[in-house]
């Protein structure tokens, strides 16, 4: 090794060291930003000791690249709302996945004549990995973003193709091993790779995106770490070993809060009986239920001590953080305790509504996760639930032909009375019929749950 | 050459160690910024894409280019938003001064 490469490699080893220090800046708020520079600067001494690598022979493309790459990432941070950070995080798995096969690609074409066994089937792996979080997550933005129809879409045989699909491609990989210069094979394995990203997250629908979304995480992370196997980088295999193990634990988090396995998930249950759901969905139409006026709704919470509220993926849809926030404050000002509770997979990814209300300015000492809160129901006067659906249907407790048996819901029917804002008394995202809304001491409140809250909130003020 | 890559599985295995321990402590308050955060530290790929880049090999420039694009969007993007969003994360005092508690109505149910 010359000096050179040393000094690169130690550069490497100190970001290595900055980047986990950043991520264990994460463990609690008023560390994380402490953390994140470090993290940014880990960076920075890593990209800067590459570009000084004798290996580089000329910056132009380089240079382009930085540019348009930074003028775009400040673009989309800047400006995207924090509604629609699913869609950004999406996003940026599929930017990530596509420049771990890009990398591949050119290196299969570039050193192809030297390419040892090994290195022949790190870099199948990377393009494969690599193509396919980059469809994968091009297919969950567009499912989030509402360009692709967010309903699961299945057909018979669809787990064999995908089963067959993968298997296919790890054929493929163990064949170029052996013959690196089948060209072909290598440009099948991308193909399949893009493919079956598709494949993959076409039957997954809405509700399943926290785990869809951290399991590409997984995916992009893995890819990573395959480019540093075949390029012999550490430095490589280190973030992307963070990267996934991030992403793994975030998948296995999401799967116990739906009470769901991994394989359950990925191969589908939910939409898989939509006949049935439809069934009882349409037989409950026409059952009686509480429906609330403003003022009712008001005066219930204008008598209430203590409040516990339910964010869920409505909240975000009708962006009515905000509303919720002056809404809690109202109560505040009268005395009341309010507090907010958190399900694991509400909304569209890992702590989504821990950032809209952050955003909200909600002090987070007043969120509290299930475990923490669920006991406290059983002395609540109010639970206002808003645009949240499965997570607190009690049908996850004590209906075992239910869809969602299992999943650890929020103990909300124990509280004195219930406000549901809700658009309409449709079943939610699973298709699942919801009792709550039933029961007698529910008041349904329809309409958009952001004109809702905030007449409320002049009710409140009022009173 | 043939122990690299047992030096390498190696320092794959410890790393996911390592990061398994360190992400479990992350609180569920955090998982969006620890998303968007690792999203910003898996740009480190940037590096590769960079070697990609500055070679004299046609097509591996090009790739390259694209590749260096991607990964400087998640380093930059990645980076600025997970700082927007920890910006906003606030602890306030507890409003919970006022004790004076409103007459409670009956259950309106």
């Amino acid at each position: 090794m010359t000096p050179a490469a040393v000094l690169l490699s130690l550069c490497y080893l100190l970001s290595a060291v900055l980047f986990i220090l950043c991520l264990r800046g994460l463990s609690g708020p008023e560390s994380a930003r402490r953390g994140l520079v470090l993290g940014e600067l880990g960076m920075l001494i890593a990209v800067v000791g590459t570009l000084l690598h004798k290996d580089i022979v000329r910056y132009d493309w380089i240079l382009a690249g930085l540019v348009i790459g930074s003028t775009i990432g400040v673009a989309i941070s800047a400006w995207i709302p924090m509604t629609k950070m699913p869609e950004r995080i999406a996003l940026s798995h599929s930017f990530g996945g596509l420049a771990s096969a890009l990398v591949g690609v050119a290196e299969y074409l570039r050193e192809v004549e030297h390419l040892t066994p090994f290195k022949m089937g790190a870099l199948g792996f990377e393009t494969f990995l690599g193509f396919l979080t980059f469809t994968g997550s091009v297919m969950a933005f567009g499912k989030l973003s509402g360009l692709v129809r967010g309903a699961p879409v299945t057909w018979k045989g669809q787990n064999v193709i995908n089963i067959g699909l993968f298997l296919g491609a790890l054929v493929a990989i163990g064949c170029l091993v052996f013959n690196r210069e089948a060209s072909h094979v290598f440009f099948g394995v991308a193909g399949t790779g893009l493919a079956l990203g598709v494949m993959a997250v076409l039957p997954i629908g809405g509700a399943d995106m926290p785990v869809v979304i951290s399991l590409l995480n997984s995916y992009a992370g893995l890819a990573a770490c395959a480019t540093g196997f075949a390029l012999n980088s550490q430095i490589l295999i280190i973030c992307g070993a963070l990267d996934g193990s991030s992403g793994l634990l975030l998948s296995i988090l999401m799967s116990k809060a739906m009470n769901r396995s991994f394989t359950n998930v990925l191969f589908g249950a939910f939409g898989q009986t939509p006949d049935a759901a439809a069934a009882v969905a349409g037989a409950a139409e026409t059952r009686p239920f509480n429906e609330a006026t403003v003022e009712d709704a008001a005066s219930v919470l204008k008598a209430s001590q203590s409040v516990i509220v339910i964010p869920g993926y409505g909240m975000a849809v009708s962006q009515a953080q905000h509303a919720v926030r002056d809404l809690a404050a109202a109560l505040e000002k009268r005395g009341a305790n309010v507090r907010y509770a958190i399900h694991p997979v509400a909304g569209r990814m890992p702590g989504h509504m821990n950032v809209l209300l952050a955003e909200a300015n909600v002090s987070y000492d007043r969120l509290f996760d299930l475990d923490a809160i669920n006991d406290d129901f059983g002395h609540t006067d109010a639970v206002l639930v808003v645009g949240a659906n499965d997570v607190v249907n009690p049908a996850a407790k004590n209906d075992s032909s239910s869809p969602i048996y299992g999943m650890p819901v929020f103990n909300v029917e124990q509280s004195r009375s219930v406000l549901v804002l809700k658009r309409s008394m449709k079943a939610g995202f699973s298709g699942v019929e919801n009792e709550l809304f039933y029961q007698s001491n529910t008041m349904m409140v329809l309409g958009d749950a952001k004109k809702t809250l905030l007449a409320l909130v002049a009710e409140v003020r009022d009173g | 050459m043939t122990t690299d890559w047992v030096f390498n599985l190696y320092v794959f295995v410890l790393a996911t160690f390592v990061g398994y321990q360190v992400i479990s402590r992350v609180p569920p308050l955090l998982h969006t910024p620890l998303m968007s955060g690792t999203n910003a530290i898996s740009g480190i790929s940037l590096v590769a894409s960079l070697l990609a880049a500055g070679t004299n090999h046609r097509l591996s420039q090009i790739l390259g280019f694209v590749a260096v694009t991607c990964a400087t969007i998640n380093v930059v993007g990645g980076f600025l938003i997970t700082d927007r969003m920890l910006r906003m994360f606030h602890k306030k005092p507890s409003p919970l001064a006022a004790k004076s508690a409103p007459a409670r109505a009956g259950a309106d149910s």
